[in-house]
């Protein structure tokens, strides 16, 4: 049947046209057909990633165009992994990953189970949950440094109502030991309910018959949930803890927004150094090592966490 | 028939005619990049006026101080050819000049009889020339500014706080003319309630992503002795930067802050400082002399509430302030040099430069700034002069950008987020300048 209906495509073609196409293997013509997306692929992304990794080994300034390119050899390497305040903003970066994933994870999750309940009106709460998610991340860092702001912000006057501290004294973005806390609750706030989206997704997932086999065997809710919501929903829960990871190592806007890396270098995430040293201090072979090295570490990371989210499915 | 081809035929060569005109005047016109700020509103009214006498028309591309040197070195680096004129910082020359991005202005200088001796010097050696103290000039002398103060004339006035204020300290509340009678008069006001409002003593810089800690710190800095090299041999920093008297005006600094600001001024620059102000927050104001203008007309805090006063004195009774504002330039990837050109000419009028004055633009041109009649012009008039007879500057050598951000790094860890002392804020600073320099081959 599907050879006639070629047959009969192939003998309605015009004749000019067929004679062109003709000699064209189905190989050729599949490579014909995404040619243009991969050579789209190879000037966008590989091509600048071999470029940066040549412009890594030497001491090109993209400010200075006129100057002589030294090869420096691995010394942009050494002088990153020697310096202590490159450090500093990997730690401020772990840090920073750590709790936001913590948090949002065990929230989104919480609020993923109990919009499962299907409760009166969980369809109304669902989409409220999700309105932090649609907005921007400009708009969220605007009105958040508001919030924050220790005379007028909302935040401040809040936690004065709870604690009886002065909301002039709660500085959350001027504190050093506060500031960190403050992006993380933005983060968290922003991001919960893309972790809730997809532990949803997981839990709509688990047949129905499954409970209905633990109430079978008078399995207690807590057992049911050791035992089968939570496992049937951990590959669920890995891929957000990945994509929140990926996207929270890179995380710029919002620390850019509402700290600018201050006080001090405090709230400095990896992603705020690498700019100042690419696009302020036109350290561009140097920012290139940089970005290399952040490349690789979360490349890395993101492999062996795939290979731990492939077991975890495959049980 | 005939005529009605005629008229057709003429109709149609008008139309060609006018669009051929309107496309050359189009191509005529002139992309002038600046800041996003008061003077610049005042430099479009201004420009109406070249392009009535001239017929080239203006158009302006200006973008907020943040993303300012962002912006603007992008388009220099790239080559493009989106500004023919720029008002680029005082600390972009040396970087200018020695990757070509801006045009040498002496041969034109010399065939249009313009003097830079016409122009105030430190405006001249700030934004004009590079290297620096040397005749080669890049620039025009566009937009004087410095670091001053502005101070609420009418709390300072008030008897009672005028009483209390010379029980507690010793002497009359006015505008302070050392830095230590500066701190006085901040912590006299720190959350004092004026009017049922709790006010503050003072609004400086505290802002780390661009630019801001750094000018607030230097200001005070320059005044307590510090330098940024030995006067007898460039780029030995160490003893100078780190000196015991910069040492001493970075603590000051911090004490500043740490005592007399409003809370949450960690981030704080030339908007957030106006506001500050303009809010009734804060006694005293430092900030750029631009933000004079502006506060001056300000029906909350202008007019008669409102007074000015230079940087103070430090310790030794040294008195200096930070340099700010720019000169004007041809981009040397511009096709349209020519035309820029007369732009510069025309800006450098002794009318032009006065409307400018009048508009609300600081001119740097000595015929403005020393007719007897400008230092009553403006209320804010004469501390500007002061202020401009003792500026310093910040590098302005092609590596700029990092020494700054090595020194906007330093200054807040230690003013702001209080990590370590001033000492090893300012020996970090010998060792990070020390290591841009050999970078770059320097040293």
């Amino acid at each position: 049947m599907l050879n006639r209906t070629a047959d009969n495509v192939a003998r309605a073609t015009p004749e000019p046209l067929a004679k062109k196409i003709r000699g064209i293997s189905d190989k050729g013509l599949a490579w014909l057909f995404i040619s243009p997306t991969i050579l789209l692929l190879l000037a966008i992304n590989i091509f600048p990633l071999f470029w940066a990794i040549y412009l890594s080994f030497t001491n090109y300034r993209a400010n200075r165009p006129n100057e002589v390119v030294k090869n420096l050899g691995l010394a942009n390497y050494r002088r990153i992994l020697g310096d202590q305040d490159i450090w500093i903003a990997m730690q401020t970066t772990a840090h920073f990953v750590f709790w936001t994933i913590l948090l949002q994870t065990v929230i989104g999750f919480t609020l993923a189970w109990l919009i499962d309940r299907k409760f009166r009106g969980h369809a109304f709460w669902t989409t409220i949950i999700l309105v932090p998610m649609m907005l921007s991340p400009a708009v969220v860092g605007n009105f958040w440094r508001f919030l924050y702001e220790p005379q007028i912000g909302l935040f401040a006057y809040a936690v004065s109502f709870v604690t009886g501290i002065p909301p002039t004294n709660v500085q959350m973005l001027s504190n050093v030991e506060l500031a960190p806390w403050a992006i993380i609750i933005v983060d968290t706030w922003m991001w919960t309910p893309y972790v809730m989206l997809i532990c949803l997704a997981g839990l709509r997932s688990i047949p129905e018959y499954i409970y209905e086999a633990a109430e079978v065997d008078r399995a207690s809710n807590w057992r049911q949930f050791w035992s089968i919501t939570l496992p049937m929903a951990l590959p669920f829960i890995m891929l957000a803890v990945l994509f929140r990871g990926i996207e929270n190592f890179k995380m710029f806007d919002m620390v850019n927004l509402l700290t600018g890396g201050g006080p001090g270098s405090t709230t400095e995430v990896a992603s705020i150094t690498l700019k100042r040293q690419a696009f302020e201090s036109w350290r561009t072979g140097y920012s290139s090592a940089f970005a290399i090295i952040l490349f690789v570490a979360v490349f890395g990371l993101a492999n062996i966490y795939v290979k731990a989210l492939n077991k975890v499915k495959q049980r | 028939m005939k005529s009605t081809w005629k008229l057709a035929l003429g109709l149609a060569s008008a139309i060609t005619a006018s669009t051929a005109v309107s496309n050359v005047a189009h191509a005529e016109d002139l992309t002038l990049c600046w800041a996003a700020w008061d003077p610049a509103n005042a430099l479009v009214e201004l420009s109406k006026d070249f392009t009535k006498e001239t017929g080239i028309g203006m158009k302006f591309e200006f973008v907020p101080w943040t993303n300012y040197a962002d912006r603007f070195l992008n388009e220099l680096n790239s080559h493009g050819k989106l500004c023919d004129l720029i008002i680029g910082d005082s600390q972009w020359i040396g970087g200018a000049a020695e990757n070509g991005h801006y045009v040498k202005l002496n041969d034109f200088f010399d065939k249009e009889k313009i003097s830079m001796d016409d122009f105030v010097p430190a405006t001249v050696v700030g934004y004009s020339e590079w290297p620096k103290n040397t005749p080669n000039y890049w620039a025009l002398p566009a937009m004087g500014d410095v670091v001053g103060w502005t101070y609420r004339k009418d709390w300072f006035s008030r008897p009672e706080l005028q009483k209390e204020f010379k029980e507690k300290y010793g002497w009359d509340l006015a505008a302070p003319t050392t830095f230590d009678q500066l701190k006085q008069i901040a912590e006299f006001f720190q959350k004092r309630q004026i009017d049922g409002k709790t006010v503050y003593g003072a609004s400086i810089y505290t802002e780390r992503g661009s630019e801001g800690i750094t000018m607030g710190a230097m200001d005070v800095l320059y005044s307590f002795g510090f330098q940024y090299e030995n006067p007898k041999k460039p780029y030995e920093m160490d003893g100078f930067v780190n000196s015991e008297k910069s040492v001493k005006g970075l603590e000051f600094y911090k004490a500043l802050y740490d005592c007399c600001t409003p809370p949450g001024a960690s981030n704080s620059y030339m908007g957030e400082g106006v506001d500050a102000f303009k809010s009734g927050q804060v006694a005293m104001h430092m900030n750029f002399a631009f933000t004079w203008p502006g506060l001056q007309k300000d029906e909350n805090v202008g007019g008669d509430k409102i007074g000015y006063f230079v940087n103070p004195k430090g310790p030794d009774g040294d008195q200096f302030a930070q340099l700010g504002g720019q000169g004007i330039s041809v981009v040397s990837y511009s096709d349209k040099q020519e035309s820029a050109l007369k732009y510069i000419k025309w800006f450098a009028n002794k009318d032009v430069q006065a409307k400018w004055w009048s508009l609300g633009g600081y001119s740097c041109l000595n015929s403005v700034v020393k007719d007897p009649k400008f230092p009553s012009s403006q209320p804010y008039a004469q501390a500007f002069l002061d202020s401009m007879a003792i500026v310093k500057d910040f590098w302005a050598e092609p590596s700029y950008a990092p020494l700054l951000q090595a020194s906007q790094k330093r200054f807040h860890d230690y003013v702001v987020a209080g990590q370590g002392s001033a000492k090893d804020a300012l020996d970090g600073l010998v060792k990070d300048w020390t290591q841009i320099f050999q970078d770059d081959g320097k040293m």
